[in-house]
C-alpha cells in the first residue's frame, strides 16, 4: 500500500492532487465526472467580500496549448457563499479550500474572518495574483510590501491553514515568497496566470474585452516548473505547484522540483476527469520506482 | 438535471452536406443517454497543434432505436476542419448532454426559425414537439443557394419555408422578410447568428409571442465552471453553457 498523504500546514491531504481556483467551480459542476474521495482537495472559485459581476464578454481566447482569460473574479460574494453554496458542498468527501481575493488588506481580512467560522473549510488560499482586476489582485502580488501587509492582516484574522497564491509576473518570485512567509503564510501556491494577449488580425482588434488577460494551460508549464524549483529552495514552508499540469508525469515533475502538492487548472476544461487520472498515475509512478510514500519524491530532483 | 457523461463514440458516417457543412453520425456500444432538444455536446479535437479546447456542437438529432447521434457542423476554423476529416470507424470523445435545452410546448403551434448552421438543433426539437402534438412550421434562412442542405428530414417533421439573401431559392431576404413569420404561433424557437436572432426576437415582442433563443458564445468547460461564456441577463451575467444555451428573450438584455 502506497502512502499518498501530504501535509500543508495543518491541512492533511489524502493525495497531492487538488483543483485550481476558477477551473473547477464549486466542485458541483464536475460531480458526474469525478469521485471527490479520490482527490486531495478542491479550491473553489475566487471569493471576494462583495459580489462582483466580472469583466464583459469576450472573456476567453484560445492559443496553442492553452487559453487566455479575463473573467475578473465574477462571484456572488462571501456571504452568499456561506449561506447558499457552503451548505451544498460542505459534506463532499474531500478538503474544500476557499480562494480569497480583495482590493485592500481590510477586505481580505474580513473575508477570511468570515470563512474561519466554517467548520468544513480547513484552509484558504489568498489570491494576491489575479491578473484581471484593476485594483487588488496582482497589483498586490508584485510588490513585497503590499503582499506582506495583506498577508499580515489575513494572518491576524485567520487561524487555520493559509496558502498564498503567487503571480509569476514579477522580476523575482522568490522575494515575494519570502515576504509572505515572513508574515506567517503556511504555504505558497504558484504559479497563477502569466500576463498575455491575443489579437484578431482580420478585425484589427484584441480578442479579450479587457485587451490583456491571464495565460494558462500546458504552454506555461516550463515557466511554472522553473519558478516552483526556485521558490522551494528559497522558503521553508511547503510549496504547491501549478501551471499547465495535464497528466501524472507533469504532476510528478512539479513534486520532484520541490512541490509538496499540486493543483490542476485549465486541464479540467478539456478533460473533466483529469484529476482522477493524475491521482492514479502518481501512484503508478511511485510503485514503478519502488517508493513507499509520495513524500519521498518531494524535491527529489537530482541536479549534478 | 440530466446526468452528464464522457463517452467515446464511433463515427458511422461523415457526410458532406455542402461546401462548408458536414454531418457526423455517431454511435456507441451502449445505449446513448437521454438528451434534450437544444442541449449540446463538447467534442475533443485530436491531432492538431492549434486547437486546445473542446468544440461545443448542438445536437442535431438522436435516434435511440438505431443508437445514433447526429451532429451538423460548419467548417469555420482549425477545430471544425479537423472534425470534417473524420472517417467511418474513427472515435471521438464527447461530453454530453450539456446545457438546459428548449422548453417543450404541449399541443398548439410553433415556428422554428433557423439561420445557417443554426438550423441544426431545430430538427431534434421539431421531432420532440411533434410527439407532443405541436404543429411545427420551419422558417430556415440561408445566405446563398449553395448554403442550403438536403432538408428532407425537416420536411418530414413540419412545413418548411426558406429564405435566401440572394433570392435564389424561396423568399429573397432575411427570415424576417418571410410572410410566414407574421402568422400566429404559440411559441417561436430561434437559433442562428445573433443579429438574426435579435430581429426575430423583435418580431416576437411586437406580436406578443413567447420566444426562446439558443445562444452560442466562446466557451471552455461547457459545465458552468470557467465563467468564460457569459451573456448579460436581467439578473446579471449568466453562463451560456450551463444556464443556457437556451434563454427566453424576456431574460436577456437585447
Amino acid at each position: 500500500m502506497i502512502d499518498t498523504r501530504v501535509k500543508i500546514g495543518d491541512l492533511e491531504l489524502r493525495n497531492p492532487v487538488m483543483t485550481a481556483s476558477g477551473t473547477f467551480g464549486y466542485g458541483t459542476e464536475y460531480k458526474d465526472f469525478v469521485d471527490f474521495s479520490r482527490m486531495g482537495g478542491i479550491i473553489v472559485k475566487g471569493t471576494t467580500l462583495r459580489k462582483r459581476e466580472g469583466n464583459p464578454y469576450p472573456r476567453l481566447a484560445e492559443v496553442s496549448s492553452g487559453i487566455l482569460n479575463t473573467i475578473g473574479l465574477q462571484n456572488k460574494g462571501v456571504d452568499y457563499f456561506i449561506e447558499h453554496i457552503y451548505p451544498e458542498i460542505k459534506d463532499y468527501d474531500t478538503n474544500i479550500i476557499v480562494n480569497v481575493s480583495g482590493t485592500c488588506p481590510e477586505d481580505y481580512a474580513e473575508c477570511a474572518e468570515k470563512l474561519a467560522l466554517l467548520d468544513k473549510i480547513p484552509a484558504i488560499e489568498v489570491n494576491i495574483s489575479c491578473p484581471n482586476v484593476k485594483q487588488g489582485g496582482m497589483t498586490i502580488g508584485v510588490n513585497c510590501a503590499a503582499a506582506g501587509s495583506v498577508i499580515k492582516a489575513v494572518r491576524k484574522a485567520y487561524p487555520k491553514t493559509m496558502i498564498v497564491k503567487l503571480t509569476p509576473n514579477v522580476t523575482d518570485i522568490t522575494e515575494i515568497a519570502r515576504a509572505v512567509e515572513a508574515e506567517g503564510a503556511d504555504s505558497v501556491s504558484l504559479i497563477n496566470c502569466l500576463n498575455g494577449m491575443a489579437i484578431d488580425a482580420e478585425r484589427r482588434k484584441p480578442i479579450l474585452s479587457m485587451v490583456t488577460g491571464g495565460f494558462s494551460g500546458p504552454a506555461i508549464k516550463p515557466v511554472a516548473l522553473r519558478m516552483v524549483y526556485q521558490v522551494s529552495k528559497a522558503v521553508k514552508i511547503p510549496v504547491i505547484g501549478l501551471g499547465g499540469i495535464s497528466n501524472a508525469t507533469d504532476a510528478v515533475e512539479f513534486m520532484l522540483a520541490g512541490a509538496s502538492a499540486i493543483e490542476i487548472g485549465t486541464a479540467n476544461f478539456v478533460d473533466p476527469s483529469v484529476t482522477m487520472k493524475v491521482a492514479a498515475g502518481i501512484e503508478e509512478y511511485l510503485v514503478r520506482h519502488g517508493y513507499k510514500s509520495v513524500r519521498e519524491i518531494i524535491g527529489a530532483l537530482e541536479v549534478s | 438535471m440530466l446526468k452528464k457523461f464522457e463517452l467515446i463514440l464511433t463515427v458511422v458516417e461523415n457526410k458532406k452536406l455542402n461546401n462548408s457543412y458536414f454531418q457526423l453520425i455517431l454511435t456507441h456500444p451502449n445505449p446513448l443517454p437521454e438528451m434534450l432538444p437544444g442541449q449540446f455536446v463538447e467534442v475533443k479535437v485530436e491531432n492538431t497543434t492549434t486547437v486546445y479546447l473542446r468544440r461545443p456542437i448542438s445536437i442535431n438529432d438522436v435516434d435511440y432505436k438505431a443508437n445514433r447521434l447526429s451532429l451538423i457542423i460548419k467548417n469555420v476554423g482549425d477545430g471544425t476542419n479537423a472534425l470534417s476529416k473524420l472517417c467511418a470507424g474513427d472515435s471521438l470523445n464527447l461530453l454530453l448532454p450539456l446545457g438546459n435545452g428548449f422548453t417543450l410546448l404541449e399541443n398548439g403551434s410553433a415556428i422554428l426559425v433557423g439561420g445557417g448552421v443554426g438550423i441544426a438543433p431545430l430538427l431534434y426539437l421539431g421531432g420532440k414537439l411533434r410527439e407532443k402534438g405541436v404543429k411545427v412550421t420551419y422558417l430556415l434562412g440561408f445566405k446563398y443557394n449553395s448554403d442550403i442542405i438536403d432538408l428532407s428530414a425537416f420536411e418530414a417533421v413540419g412545413d418548411v419555408n426558406i429564405t435566401t439573401e440572394d433570392g435564389s431559392i424561396g423568399v429573397k431576404g432575411f427570415v424576417t422578410n418571410h410572410p410566414v413569420i407574421n402568422s400566429k404561433f404559440d411559441r417561436m424557437y430561434v437559433c442562428g447568428p445573433t443579429p438574426m436572432m435579435k430581429s426575430v426576437a423583435k418580431c416576437a415582442i411586437e406580436s406578443g409571442t413567447d420566444c426562446e433563443v439558443s445562444l452560442e458564445n466562446m466557451m471552455a468547460c461547457g459545465l458552468g465552471a470557467c465563467l468564460g461564456c457569459v451573456t448579460q441577463t436581467k439578473e446579471g451575467h449568466k453562463c451560456v453553457c450551463s444556464d443556457g444555451p437556451v434563454f427566453n428573450i424576456n431574460e436577456l438584455i437585447w
